[in-house]
C-alpha cells in the first residue's frame, strides 16, 4: 500500500508503533481481498446499519436556493446517526480478525465514539473512548449513549481539551497496549495505513451515490459538496468520482470569524502531527494552535493527508462556512425539507446556500450526520 | 559528536520548565554531579510519546514562553560558559519541520548541540533529517524497542550513529518500578550486532534500576520523568544534583562480568 498521497501522509510515529502498524497493514491487505470478510461486512452494513442510504432530491430546498438540483446523500439515516458507523463496523471486524480484545478510539462530536461503542457492543469487544472535556460538555448526550453501550469514556483535560488532545491520549494508550488493543481512528487521518483504511471503509458512500445519481439523472453530477474535519465523509464520497469530470468541494469550519478550523482555506502550513504530514494550524515555531468551531466534529487543527494532496493537485476545492452560516443552514434545511442536519453537515449545506444561481446544475451534498445530537446546543445558540 | 563517557548518566530536562534560568542552573549542577550528557527537551504542544509528568513539564515551559530559539540560545550560553558534555536535542519532528530541516539543523549545530532525539521519526521518515545531520556533523539518534524484530533491529543499527536509544517498555515516558526483562533482552540483542553504545530510557527512576541495566550491558541510562518529579515538587536544584550523584556512584560501582 502507498504510504503517501503525493507529498502528504507517511508514518511519523514512535518506533514502538512501527511494527504494530506494519502488522495492521498486512492484516488489512488480507481482509481487503477476503470474500467472506467483505460479505460479512456488506451484510452488517445493510441489515444492521441500513445501507444503502437514499440519495434524496431535495425539491423544496432546490427551489428556494435556485442553485440547481440538490441531492442529499442521506448518511444521517444510518444507525447511530452518521457515516461514522461504516468505518467503525469495518475496523471492529478487522480488529476481531486480528485477535484484538479491546478497542480504543478518539471522538470529537461523539458520533465516532457512539459508532465505535456500538460496533464494539455488537461484536463483543471491550471499548474505551477518549474525548476532550470541552467536547464532552457540548455533546453530553453522546457521552451518555456511549456509557449506555458499555463503553468507558475517558475525559481528556489536556491542551485544548478537544479532538486533537483526545487523539494524543488514544495514541499514548495504543503505544502501550497495541498487543491486545486496536486503535480505531475515526477519520481519514493519522499514520499510514489509517488514512487509506478509513477512506476505503467510507468509499461505500461514493460508490452508492454514483450508482444512484446515474439511475436518477442518467449522468454524473456537476458538483459534490461535503464538510471536512479530518475528512472521512468527504473522501468517502469523493473517492468514487476522482477520475470523473466532477467538481469536488470540501467545506471547513470558519468558526466565529476570529477563531476557526480553516486548514486548507486559511493560514495553515504544512506540518507533522498525529503520525502524518499534512496541513496544520500552527504558530511560527511549529506549536499546534487551538481551533474553534460551533461543531465539535470539525474542530481539529489538521486535515487528512489525501485532502492536502487533492488541494495541491487542484482536484478538489476547499472553502469555509462560519458558525452563523452553518446555523442558518441548520434552520433552512429543517424548515424546507424536514431534515435537521448535524452541525458538521450543516456547513456543507451552508456553502450550497451561497453558490451561484443556476438552473441546470446537479449537486450532491453529503449529509453526513443528523442533528439530534446538536439540538440542545442549537436551542441555546438561537435564543 | 563530543565523546560520551561510559557508563553514561544522561538526564533529560524540558527546557524552560518553569524558566530558562532554572533549566540552566539545573544543567550546570547535573553536569557537576555526574551527568555525562544531557538530553535537552524543546517543548512541543502535543508530546504524544510522553506520559503525564513530562506533559505537565512541557505545559509549564510553554506557559512560561519557551520557544525553540530561546532553548538553542540557552544552550549557546551554556557552551560559552564552559559546558563540555554532549547535549542532544529532544523534540518532536514538527518543531524542526516548521523551521525548515536544513535551517534548524544549522541553528542547533551553531548552538553547540551534538545531535537530535526525535521520538516521532522512525527510520523510514528520517532521510531528510539524516542528510542534514550528516552535513552538519550531528547525530540523529535511533530508537530500538523490545518489539523490534531481529530484521528491523539490524536495519536500524546498520546506519546508526552516536548511540542507540533503547526504550525499556512498550509505552510512553514515566516513572516505573523495577527493571524490564524485555529491556535486558533488547540490550543483549543489540550488543550482539553493534558496537555503538546502547543507552536505555523510559521508566528509570532510581540507582538500582540504573545499575541493573548497566550490569545487563547498557552503556548508559536516560532519566527524565523522575528528575522532573523531584524538581517540580520543590523547584530545588540541589535535590536533583544529589539524585544524580547517587545514581552515578551506583552505576560506576558495577563490575562487568
Amino acid at each position: 500500500m502507498k504510504r503517501y498521497f503525493g507529498r502528504y501522509g507517511g508514518q511519523f510515529v514512535p518506533e514502538t508503533l512501527v511494527p504494530a502498524l506494519t502488522h495492521l497493514e498486512e492484516e488489512y491487505c488480507k481482509i481487503k481481498e477476503d470474500k467472506s470478510f467483505q460479505e460479512n461486512l456488506g451484510n452488517l452494513l445493510s441489515d444492521y446499519c441500513g445501507r444503502p442510504t437514499p440519495l434524496y432530491l431535495a425539491k423544496r430546498l432546490s427551489k428556494k436556493l435556485g442553485v440547481g438540483k440538490i441531492y442529499l446523500k442521506r448518511e444521517d439515516l444510518l444507525h447511530t446517526g452518521a457515516h461514522k458507523i461504516n468505518n467503525a463496523i469495518g475496523q471492529c471486524l478487522l480488529a476481531k480478525k486480528m485477535g484484538k480484545k479491546r478497542i480504543i478510539a478518539e471522538t470529537g462530536a461523539g458520533q465516532h465514539g457512539v459508532a465505535t461503542a456500538t460496533a464494539a457492543a455488537l461484536l463483543g469487544l471491550e471499548c474505551e473512548i477518549y474525548m476532550g472535556s470541552v467536547d464532552a460538555k457540548r455533546q453530553e448526550l453522546n457521552v451518555f449513549k456511549m456509557s449506555l453501550l458499555g463503553t468507558k469514556v475517558n475525559i481528556v483535560e489536556n491542551g485544548s481539551k478537544t479532538l486533537k488532545d483526545a487523539i494524543n491520549e488514544a495514541l499514548r494508550d495504543y503505544t502501550a497496549n497495541f498487543k491486545d488493543t486496536h486503535y480505531l481512528i475515526g477519520s481519514a487521518l493519522g499514520p499510514h495505513p489509517y488514512p487509506t483504511i478509513v477512506r476505503n471503509f467510507q468509499s461505500v458512500i461514493g460508490v452508492e451515490a454514483k450508482k444512484q445519481i446515474l439511475e436518477k439523472e442518467g449522468k454524473l453530477p456537476d458538483c459534490l459538496v461535503a464538510c471536512v474535519g479530518g475528512g472521512s465523509n468527504a473522501i468517502g464520497l469523493f473517492s468514487a468520482f476522482l477520475d470523473d469530470p466532477v467538481e469536488m468541494i470540501g467545506v471547513e469550519a470558519g468558526g466565529d470569524g476570529k477563531q476557526h478550523a480553516e486548514r486548507l482555506t486559511g493560514k495553515a502550513r504544512k506540518g507533522v502531527l498525529h503520525g502524518m504530514k499534512s496541513y496544520f494550524l500552527q504558530d511560527k515555531n511549529g506549536q499546534i494552535q487551538n481551533t474553534y468551531s460551533v461543531s465539535a466534529g470539525l474542530d481539529y487543527a489538521g486535515v487528512g493527508p489525501e485532502h492536502s494532496n487533492l488541494k495541491e493537485m487542484e482536484r478538489a476545492k476547499y472553502v469555509s462556512v462560519t458558525d452563523d452560516g452553518a446555523l442558518d443552514a441548520f434552520k433552512t434545511l429543517s424548515q424546507y425539507e424536514g431534515i435537521s442536519p448535524a452541525l458538521e453537515s450543516a456547513h456543507a449545506v451552508g456553502y450550497v446556500m451561497k453558490m451561484e444561481k443556476s438552473d441546470d446544475k446537479t449537486i450532491i451534498i453529503n449529509l453526513s450526520g443528523r442533528g439530534d445530537k446538536d439540538a440542545p446546543q442549537v436551542k441555546e445558540l438561537l435564543k | 559528536m563530543r565523546e560520551l563517557k561510559k557508563p553514561a548518566l544522561m538526564p533529560y530536562v524540558c527546557c524552560g520548565d518553569p524558566n530558562v534560568k532554572f533549566t540552566k542552573e539545573l544543567i550546570r549542577e547535573m553536569a557537576a554531579n555526574g551527568a555525562d550528557a544531557i538530553e535537552l527537551g524543546i517543548p512541543f504542544s502535543d508530546p504524544m510519546a510522553d506520559g503525564k509528568i513530562m506533559q505537565e513539564a512541557v505545559a509549564r515551559a510553554l506557559d512560561g514562553g519557551m520557544t525553540p530559539d530561546k532553548a538553542l540560545n540557552m544552550l549557546k550560553e551554556l557552551r560559552e560558559e564552559g559546558l563540555e558534555i554532549p547535549v542532544f536535542i529532544m523534540t518532536y519532528y514538527n518543531i524542526l519541520f516548521s523551521s525548515g530541516i536544513g535551517n534548524f539543523t544549522k541553528l542547533a549545530k551553531d548552538a553547540g548541540a551534538d545531535g537530535f532525539i526525535i521520538p516521532d521519526l522512525p527510520i523510514e521518515e528520517s532521510g531528510e533529517l539524516r542528510s542534514a545531520c550528516d552535513e552538519h556533523d550531528l547525530v540523529l539518534v535511533q530508537f530500538i524497542t523490545p518489539n523490534c524484530s531481529d530484521e528491523r533491529l539490524e536495519r536500524i543499527t546498520k546506519d546508526a550513529k552516536g548511540f542507540l536509544y533503547a526504550i525499556s517498555v512498550l509505552g510512553i515516558t514515566g516513572v516505573r518500578e523495577g527493571i524490564s526483562e524485555d529491556a535486558v533482552e533488547l540490550i543483549r540483542r543489540a550488543k550482539r550486532i553493534t558496537k555503538i553504545p546502547v543507552v536505555i530510557g523510559f521508566g528509570i527512576s532510581n540507582e538500582e534500576q540504573a545499575s541493573e541495566y548497566v550490569k545487563a550491558g547498557a552503556d548508559g541510562v536516560i532519566i527524565g520523568s523522575k528528575i522532573a518529579k523531584i524538581y517540580s515538587a520543590e523547584n530545588k536544584v540541589d535535590e536533583v544534583a544529589k539524585f544524580c550523584a547517587k545514581v552515578k556512584e551506583k552505576m560506576q560501582g558495577v563490575t562487568l562480568v
